[in-house]
């Protein structure tokens, strides 16, 4: 009865990781195969004939720069949101201030509105800043986030009032309260918001579109989409193999920051 | 060590008066219990000289120093707190060298002050330990320990050991005292619990709904309760209230139930059948041929002593317990009689005690 269960559960699991593991596996066939055998149709589910020339080639173009910028765009955005969101919901949780509604209500409103409503805006205000064509443009937009900062105030609402009580009698101000404890106590919810936001800052495509047209400032994401071509004249290997550089950084950092965010989880009190 | 004065203190959140005059003074290496039921105002008092509320009139001064709108650290005040609320990342040396390295002591200094504050609770094997890795009692003493180890003129106490199970209440609790004794600090205790109460306190604040029904020595609360409510409060079980009224010459109190007892220690003011309540002890009521008949309806045997619980056959039908010692005696009706030197008398109307009119 359970053995039978279980059975089922597995086939629908391994169809579930076969979904997402195929398109994957593909890319990496692709990179293999030699350029002239994508532009046949011939698209083999083995790795072919072409090798590893494609990543060599690569690695010898722009993509090694793109990657850097990619990863310093993603760093950027994701360390900036957590800092700024950090402080902002630090501020609605723990201060009674004129306002503080309105300041919160601004921010959840913040969240109904998509990005590209405020793209030409944004692009305005950062021309008239001069940032237009440079790395503080790619990223210092995009560090507003009502999403974490909601979540950052949920995460401290949730700390006790005793704690903080413990750290007032203690003598500890604001500022080290949020240093010494807020900050320490909430470390898995800010691992587990760094991944989900470096992952959102590598992804971007739109923003880094319209802000830099350096090709210096190229991330990854772009430099793929400027790589195809006409159909017949793009080489689908080198796209490939570069679209298998850009999976590596997420996917390290998943696998890096899991069993971080996972401690951090089990470790709280409680 | 230090003296605290309470003068005036009231609380009101909105329209609610939570505290209404609060006057007291702790001497020197005293211990004060705050008691009463939930609700009662107990805990925003110990807030108030905490620092973390502040009073809405009145003044607190601690050692001559008026602190009622100082700062919770500068007051030199420390708190355990009834969750704890230990820094939960912390080891248990970082959570009690927290306050000091804060107040900026050296390393050497914060270092030889934990460890012999853990030596003194027993807390030097744990020092490296996160707070979830202790038991409840650890958790505890490592609350205690950094209330200690800033060497405070005050500590506060707000119900700390409500979270511990009951064999474990009991030798904190007399740890707690043991400590106290010795490091003769001025302390505030709040709690809910009338046995805590009277074993830890010097003195007792007893408060209900917010106005200060007594204060005094536990004896003193015990032997001569002020209101009917600290009567019922302080002693387990509780006592048990009988309506009578006061006769014409103010010597006798006639129960509802019939008989008269005469006042063992002298007349009460009053006219002719003002109404009173008779308190007695379940400990003091007499098995007693002579007595009202007791309809039991349940007997509870703790081993040493049984509670025999049941209703008076007589107008009233009152409640009663009765607290024998050893075994209950059989039968379901149990003559009961009401000791006149041992019973408490009250002004049914007011509630207050009733002393001997003075004699003149």
């Amino acid at each position: 009865m359970n053995g039978r269960r279980d059975t089922v559960a597995h086939v629908v699991l391994i169809l579930g990781a076969l979904l997402f593991v195929i398109p994957l596996w593909l890319v990496f066939a692709a990179s293999t195969q030699d350029s002239a055998a994508i532009a046949r149709g011939e698209l083999s589910l083995l790795p072919g004939g072409g090798g590893f020339r494609a990543y060599a080639q690569v690695l010898s173009g722009p993509v090694p720069r793109m990657l850097l910028v990619s990863l310093g765009m993603a760093l950027a955005i994701a360390v900036g949101k957590i800092a700024i969101s950090i402080l902002s919901a630090f501020a609605i949780a723990f201060f009674r201030f004129p306002f503080r509604k309105t300041a919160f209500w601004l921010i959840f409103i913040t969240l109904m509105l998509p990005v590209e409503v405020r793209i030409i805006p944004t692009y305005s205000v950062m021309s008239d800043l001069g940032l237009i064509n440079s790395f503080t443009g790619l990223w210092l937009p995009l560090i507003a986030s009502a999403t974490a900062t909601l979540l950052f105030r949920q995460v401290f609402t949730a700390i006790p009032d005793e704690l903080i009580e413990a750290a007032r009698m203690d003598g500890a101000g604001p500022m080290r309260f949020l240093w010494d404890v807020a900050i320490p106590v909430s470390s898995a919810n800010i691992a587990a918001l760094f991944v989900i936001l470096f992952i959102y800052g590598w992804n971007q495509y739109l923003w880094p579109l319209l802000v830099a047209t350096d090709p210096k400032l190229n991330t990854i994401v772009i430099g793929i989409v400027k790589m195809i071509a006409v159909e017949t004249d793009t080489d689908w290997p080198l796209v490939m193999a570069t679209a298998v550089f850009a999976l590596l950084p997420p996917v390290v950092i998943v696998v890096a920051m899991q069993r971080w965010f996972v401690a951090g989880l089990t470790e709280g009190e409680k | 060590m230090a003296v605290l004065e309470l003068a005036g203190v009231k609380k009101r959140f909105g329209e609610t008066e939570v505290l209404r005059q609060i006057d007291l003074s702790l001497s020197d290496g005293e211990m004060l219990v705050i008691v009463g039921a939930s609700g009662c105002g107990k805990s925003t008092l110990l807030r108030i000289v905490a620092g973390l509320e502040t009073a809405s009139e009145g003044r607190v001064s601690l050692d001559g120093r008026d602190i009622t709108h100082t700062d919770p650290a500068a007051r030199d005040i420390a708190m355990v707190f009834q969750n704890y609320a230990l820094y939960p990342h912390m080891t248990v040396f970082d959570n009690m060298a927290y306050g000091l390295k804060i107040r900026g002591w050296s390393r050497e200094d914060i270092a030889r002050h934990v460890q012999d504050t853990a030596a003194l609770l027993g807390l030097e094997e744990l020092l490296r330990r996160k707070p979830r890795q202790l038991s409840g009692g650890q958790r505890q003493r490592v609350a205690m320990g950094r209330a200690i180890v800033r060497e405070p003129k005050l500590f506060l106490f707000d119900e700390p050991l409500s979270n511990l199970d009951a064999t474990l209440r009991v030798r904190t609790r007399a740890e707690i005292r043991r400590l106290q004794k010795r490091l003769g600090v001025t302390s505030l205790y709040v709690t809910h619990d009338q046995v805590e109460a009277m074993t830890l306190g010097d003195r007792l604040l007893v408060l209900h709904q917010g106005r200060p029904a007594q204060f005094a020595t536990p004896m003193e609360v015990f032997e001569k309760p002020a209101d009917t409510y600290v009567a019922s409060f302080i002693g387990a079980p509780a006592m048990n209230f009988l309506p009578a009224v006061l006769t014409a010459d103010g010597r006798t109190a006639h129960l509802q139930a019939g008989p008269r007892l005469p006042f063992a220690d002298g007349p009460r003011a009053g006219a002719a059948c003002h109404a009173l309540t008779i308190g007695i002890r379940p400990e003091h009521l007499t098995i007693d041929p002579d007595g009202m008949n007791l309809r039991v309806d349940l007997v509870e045997p703790l081993g040493s002593e049984t509670l025999i619980h049941g209703r008076l056959a007589a107008p009233g039908e009152t409640p009663l317990v009765l607290r024998v010692a050893g075994k209950a005696p059989g039968g379901d009706v149990i003559p009961v009689a009401v000791p006149p030197a041992l019973m408490h008398v009250f002004d049914a109307a007011t509630g207050l005690r009733m002393d001997p009119r003075a004699s003149i």
